[in-house]
């Protein structure tokens, strides 16, 4: 087993990788929790697989672990393949969901418990400089039951990281703090790994907690990844409806293509001309045919009807009636009904408040076409959000 | 409470109503340590007069009459005739039949909460049934079984049932901490390098041994107090009830008090320490 330095760089194979999946699936009898997958982690790096429940992903970070044996395909852990081995023999640690500490021992022989187990000599030093790293240092000889919710995934990280794994697997670790805490925690994790400079896997259903920390981001959805890139990349240009809705929120725009013959694709959506920057598009645009066109509710900005004349040219624009107007302090959520869709969401900051954007109102949605994006018309356009669960 | 009760007497005619309001102001404050006090005293009190009874010395051959104090049977407890042969033989016999249920009972209890497997239900059945079934019938079908196989009444018949009845609740105290626990933690054991082997010895063995605790006392108690099914299963073999039993029908030695309240004190005295024990962990 190669362990890393603390600040050293990550053992990996030739290629960078510390983690590779090849052609990894389970299935339960007649279910499939996990489709035939390919997954390459970049060493060093901090990856987290996001989807709803149920879609595979923990069941992934448990083949990692060896904890589940795949059905088919392969684990390779830094070019050496550990598909047969079992989880006490991996180089892998894990931060389990609830954390899993041992309840009949102290926080001291928690942590020191893998030490323990590989027989090695210097546990004292270990962890006491572990138990500092996650500021624990007075709670040693505390038992896991007398100590707060966030202070308990503070042992769990320690507990794994002490050994020094390979790569550090996190099970929704923290799923079960409250928001304000798990803010904390995340740039808490985030501070350690790249301390540490471990590569972490982590495993969440919280799209806002995978962009926060990971470096990449893989969206499953029924035992497949959807889309996996940086997080700025998977918000900007979505591939699928389904990552769209899933990570943020989108406006999804069902629109027939006029015409694609120039850098960017004119197309209809009811009374509106819409543009749509080629380069933009994943799906194929073919004349006649359809074309999902999304914005993002932020890019959008609302001028009233009355106004529409001071509108800039060269900006796509749709009518509409608002609905509803919701004030959340930094900017008021509103939703927009009309031609070419209901409940359309826009995003306005506090700026400069028009006193007469009040639901009931005529508006104008504009904005810059080159932040849309094309999406294949073939998919539902409800994916990912809470009406399209399970779809 | 009686001076209370008497108030409204003493009070002036003017307010008859206000002693009884208070009474019943006290009572419905009270009430739950009043009960409290009058079920300890109901389970404290044959104790205590067997107790007393210990100090006696009694006229004749019964000690059922105070007579005297005296601490002659305390100072000589093995005093009559095969008393204490009993009692070392019925201590044995516990010992043995709390080390093969626990350990026996132990493992079935991991088998029926961690697999599953096709007799699964059967066995639990079966397990219920010797605390299910009447003492009595099933120390008739024991002695009839041991008959017909030919075996020789004695400390193995006597052992071998014990096991069987004890094995029961051994069961039933295990699966109930075993289903409880967090298999996440054996998984988190086996992720933190512990082999098969060390997962169960340090992590399993530990978190359920509350559990196997329980059922190794509760099998001690059953087996050395068993009367009915060793009766019909010792033949000439006498564990200490079964003395017990034979004695008082000739008379009862003091000595019998003697050993009871002995008894008694060994085990308020394991739960006091248990207690204290348990409580300065909780504190620390």
């Amino acid at each position: 087993m190669t362990t890393t330095a603390p600040t050293g760089t990550p053992s990996s194979d030739s290629s960078g990788t510390d983690v590779r999946l090849t052609g990894i699936s389970k299935r339960y009898g007649a279910f499939t929790a996990v489709h035939p997958l390919d997954l390459a982690v970049p060493g060093g790096s901090f990856f987290a697989l996001l989807g709803a429940s149920g879609c595979g992903k923990t069941t992934t970070l448990r083949m990692i672990a060896g904890l589940e044996d795949p059905s088919t395909g392969t684990v390779r852990l830094g070019g050496k393949d550990v598909t047969g081995l079992p989880p006490y023999k991996r180089p892998v640690n894990t931060v389990f969901q609830s954390y899993a500490l041992f309840p009949h021992l102290d926080i001291y022989e928690n942590v020191a418990f893998g030490l323990r187990r590989r027989g090695v000599k210097s546990v004292k030093k270990q962890v006491g400089d572990m138990l500092d790293l996650v500021q624990l240092g007075d709670f040693a000889r505390r038992k896991p039951q007398q100590l707060s919710g966030g202070q308990q995934q503070r042992v769990a990280v320690a507990r794994a990281l002490i050994n020094h794994p390979q790569v550090l697997l996190l099970d929704e670790p923290l799923g079960a703090l409250d928001l304000k805490l798990r803010r904390q925690m995340q740039l808490e994790l985030k501070r350690i790994q790249t301390e540490v400079g471990i590569t972490f896997v982590h495993v969440t259903h919280d799209q806002e907690e995978a962009m926060t920390m990971a470096d990449t981001v893989a969206v499953m959805n029924g035992g497949r990844v959807e889309q996996m890139g940086a997080p700025a990349d998977l918000y900007d240009t979505p591939r699928t409806t389904f990552v769209a809705n899933f990570l943020g929120t989108s406006n999804l725009i069902t629109a027939d293509v006029l015409d694609t013959s120039g850098d960017d694709i004119v197309l209809r959506a009811a009374d509106s001309k819409l543009a749509l920057p080629a380069h933009r598009c994943t799906a194929t645009a073919r004349t006649g045919e359809k074309l999902i066109v999304g914005i993002r509710p932020e890019k959008i900005t609302l001028t009233h009807a009355d106004d529409a004349g001071t509108i800039p040219d060269g900006r796509n624009r749709v009518r509409g009636r608002i609905t509803e107007a919701g004030f959340t302090g930094v900017s008021t959520q509103y939703l927009v009904d009309g031609p070419v869709g209901t409940g359309l969401s826009v995003y306005e900051q506090n700026i400069e408040r028009d006193g007469r954007l009040v639901p009931g109102a005529d508006v104008v949605l504009h904005w810059n076409p080159g932040h849309s994006f094309g999406l294949d018309a073939a998919q539902s356009i409800e994916a990912g959000t809470d009406a399209g669960e399970g779809t | 409470m009686a001076a209370l009760t008497k108030k409204p007497a003493g009070t002036p005619a003017g307010k008859p109503t206000r002693a009884p309001g208070r009474t019943s102001r006290w009572l419905r404050r009270n009430l739950v340590v009043l009960a409290g006090l009058a079920t300890l005293g109901y389970l404290i009190l044959p104790n205590a007069v067997v107790t007393v009874f210990s100090f006696n010395k009694p006229n004749g051959r019964f000690n059922y009459e105070w007579q005297r104090f005296s601490t002659d049977a305390w100072t000589d407890p093995c005093g009559v005739a095969d008393l204490c042969g009993s009692l070392s033989l019925s201590l044995e016999i516990a010992f043995w039949s709390t080390v093969g249920a626990t350990v026996l009972g132990t493992m079935i209890a991991f088998a029926l909460a961690r697999y599953r497997f096709r007799a699964r239900s059967s066995v639990s059945t079966l397990l219920f049934l010797p605390m299910a079934m009447p003492e009595v019938v099933m120390a008739a079908s024991l002695a009839t079984l041991f008959l017909n196989m030919g075996v020789t009444f004695g400390f193995w018949t006597v052992l071998i049932a014990h096991i069987m009845f004890c094995l029961s609740f051994v069961v039933t105290a295990v699966k109930a901490r075993v289903m409880s626990m967090d298999p996440r933690l054996e998984q988190a054991a086996q992720d933190l390098y512990a082999t098969p082997l060390q997962t169960f010895l340090r992590v399993t063995l530990p978190i359920a041994a509350p559990g196997i605790a329980a059922g190794a006392l509760l099998a001690f108690a059953l087996s050395f107090d068993d009367f009915i099914i060793t009766n019909f299963n010792a033949g000439s073999t006498v564990t200490f009830p079964m003395f017990v039993w034979g004695a008082a029908q000739r008379g009862t030695p003091v000595q019998i008090n003697v050993i009871g309240t002995a008894m008694f004190g060994i085990a308020v005295l394991c739960v006091l320490v248990g207690q204290l024990v348990g409580g300065r962990r909780k504190r620390s």
